[in-house]
């Protein structure tokens, strides 16, 4: 993989690992610092009409080793601010996928106008957020409403359209086949899966708004699984995300059928050097398992 | 890690301090998040760093913290950290300029390095007499050297303590400049500490949600506060637009500082 030559769709990417949505994305100038720390592209906060404040403090427990719990409640500077965001880090040579989230597919529609116009090279709809009520996974659990979003979308913009969908579902791949009936250009997987923490000396939920969406090590086999079950049943690209934070991790995931991933919670834990590692890790995996690039490594677990 | 508060100290008519048995290992300029059930978590500088109980001074702004002035011995709350960096004890002699309740994080670094033998120098700023923050405990620091300005001229002399910062800094000869408290204050002694070649560290407050380098809710420049601040060296805060500019607030939208 020469520089810039990672082909996803019709993306040039200079190598197949994103930030994911939600780590250092409020910022224009973070966006930058995470691509100058060696990934492929940003993948922006997920950005909806109107400023939002999320919830309350708690947001995050820390999970051991295990991984943590968010329920940040999407908080995000509204499409109307976020654009000069993106200008600062596009001026230093990023490039970004700008996420959304609405409410419906009308609203989904005009974000996706507002925020092709800001020069991203294609747009992740967030239909998998497990804790904003009658956003992002409320919506996204329905094949008929991800099928109408992204239809809705396709005929906003001329943009690549990622649907990232959620796990909390009994079929995730159900999710992927209608948002690829719909014209989606790739498929992220996954977002977090719902779960909770409990004080018990106090008796009552950690993060102020109960239940949360849980990330890091602990979501890399269900992760794995969706993409896996997901690949035998669409052809377009998926992107998989999900406690990835070595070259290792994220070459399994390719093996599962990814062709593409995106690394979020590892980048507190790890720093924001692991997405040059993991990027540098994945293209020695991909080597040492023989394979002359990494599109022949995509879904090589699955019996042939 | 939910605790019980020790004890609960006024300090100022809009500001306590709240102490607490936390064990972990804590240096003077770090944060813990702390949590009122039921309320808010919020970041809060360690007022108190050593030995098993710790403490944190906080200053009525909101709702939260108008709250924590009113807790009682007993309440328990929840803390986790230390995050973030602390100040770099070494220098020979440091000039220590706090603005209000600023002080706070400024406290625990005077008495180290004067355990350290270090020399110090404590310029102490706020509105008002009764709004100085620690003049007593600062004051009774063996060896350190504490001048007061108040806006009022209700303690020490009146003005603003960078102007009493700057004549301490054109008098003496310092090897580092400390400071803590609104940033508009903090940005005008970078500059003259800058002028002069003393180096200079300023504890930086943003919003923090996760604390964990995550979220960007406290993004500062090319920075995060909570993992690379919130103590920033001069040169640091050279390549941060933000300061004394424009801080983010809970939805990561530019307001002003
Ligand atoms: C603090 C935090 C905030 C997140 N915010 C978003 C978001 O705004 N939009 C989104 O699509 N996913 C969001 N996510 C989900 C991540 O993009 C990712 O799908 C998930 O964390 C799993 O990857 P990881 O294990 O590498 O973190 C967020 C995750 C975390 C931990
Ligand atoms: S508070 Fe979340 S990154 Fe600093």
């Amino acid at each position: 993989m020469a520089e810039g030559s990672y082909r996803l769709g019709s993306l040039t990417l200079r190598n197949p690992v994103l930030l994911a949505s939600g780590i250092w994305g409020e910022s224009g100038r973070s966006m930058a610092e995470a691509y100058r720390a060696g990934a492929g592209a940003v993948v922006s906060k997920s950005i909806g009409t109107l400023p939002r404040a999320g919830y309350p403090n708690p947001t995050v427990e820390v999970l051991g080793p295990w991984g943590m719990l968010n329920a940040m409640g999407l908080p995000n500077p509204g499409m109307e601010r976020y654009p000069e965001e993106i200008a600062e880090a596009r001026a230093l040579g990023t490039p970004i996928v700008g996420s959304l989230f609405g409410k419906d597919a009308d609203e989904f529609a005009s974000l996706a106008r507002s925020m092709a116009r800001t020069g991203v090279v294609a747009l992740e709809l967030n239909l998998s957020c497990p804790h904003a009520k009658g956003y992002g996974s409320e919506l996204g659990q329905d094949p008929e409403a991800v099928r109408e979003v992204v239809r809705a979308v396709k005929g906003a913009v001329s943009l690549p359209v990622w649907a990232k969908i959620t796990p909390n579902t009994h079929d995730p791949a159900g999710l992927a086949e209608a948002a690829e009936s719909a014209g989606a250009d790739a498929i992220t997987a996954i977002n977090t899966v719902r779960a909770l923490a409990i004080d018990p000396t106090l008796a009552r939920p950690v993060l102020a708004h109960g239940t949360g969406g849980l990330s890091g090590p602990a979501l890399k086999p269900i992760g794995l699984a969706c993409v896996w079950s997901i690949f035998d049943r669409v052809r377009i690209p998926i992107v998989g995300v999900g406690g990835i934070a070595t070259g290792d991790d994220a070459y399994e995931y390719v093996l599962a059928g990814a062709r593409a991933i995106e690394v979020g919670t590892a980048v507190s834990t790890h720093g924001v050097s692991v997405l040059g590692s993991v990027a540098r890790g994945l293209e020695e995996q991909v080597r040492r398992g023989g394979f002359p690039d990494l599109d022949h490594a995509v879904g090589a677990a699955h019996p042939r | 890690m939910v605790v019980p508060v020790s004890e609960v100290v006024p300090e100022t008519p809009t500001t306590v301090t709240l102490t607490f048995p936390y064990p972990p290992a804590a240096e003077p300029g770090q944060f813990v998040m702390v949590w009122l059930p039921g309320q808010d978590e919020l970041p809060m500088s360690l007022s108190r760093t050593d030995g098993p109980v710790k403490g944190v001074t906080i200053k009525a702004m909101g709702e939260t913290t108008r709250s924590a002035l009113s807790l009682s011995p007993g309440t328990r709350i929840g803390i986790r950290g230390p995050y973030g960096r602390p100040f770099d004890l070494s220098p020979r002699r440091v000039l220590v300029v706090g603005g209000g309740s600023g002080t706070a994080v400024l406290a625990p670094a005077v008495e180290a390095a004067r355990r350290r033998g270090n020399a110090v120098t404590v310029a102490l700023g706020a509105t008002r007499a009764e709004e100085l923050l620690f003049l007593h405990r600062l004051s009774s620091v063996e060896g350190a050297a504490v001048h007061v300005a108040t806006d009022d001229g209700s303690a020490g002399e009146r003005g603003f303590v960078t102007v009493l910062a700057d004549r301490l800094l054109e008098e003496g000869s310092f090897d580092a400049l400390w400071t803590c408290g609104p940033e508009r204050m903090m940005e005008k002694l970078r500059l003259s500490a800058r002028t002069r070649a003393v180096p200079f560290f300023a504890s930086v407050e943003r919003q923090m949600k996760c604390s964990l380098g995550l979220c960007d809710a406290c993004a500062f420049g090319p920075f995060h506060v909570c993992t690379d601040g919130p103590v920033f060296s001069e040169q640091q805060l050279a390549e941060v637009p933000d300061f004394g500019r424009f801080k983010r607030d809970a939805s990561g939208s530019r307001v002003p500082p």
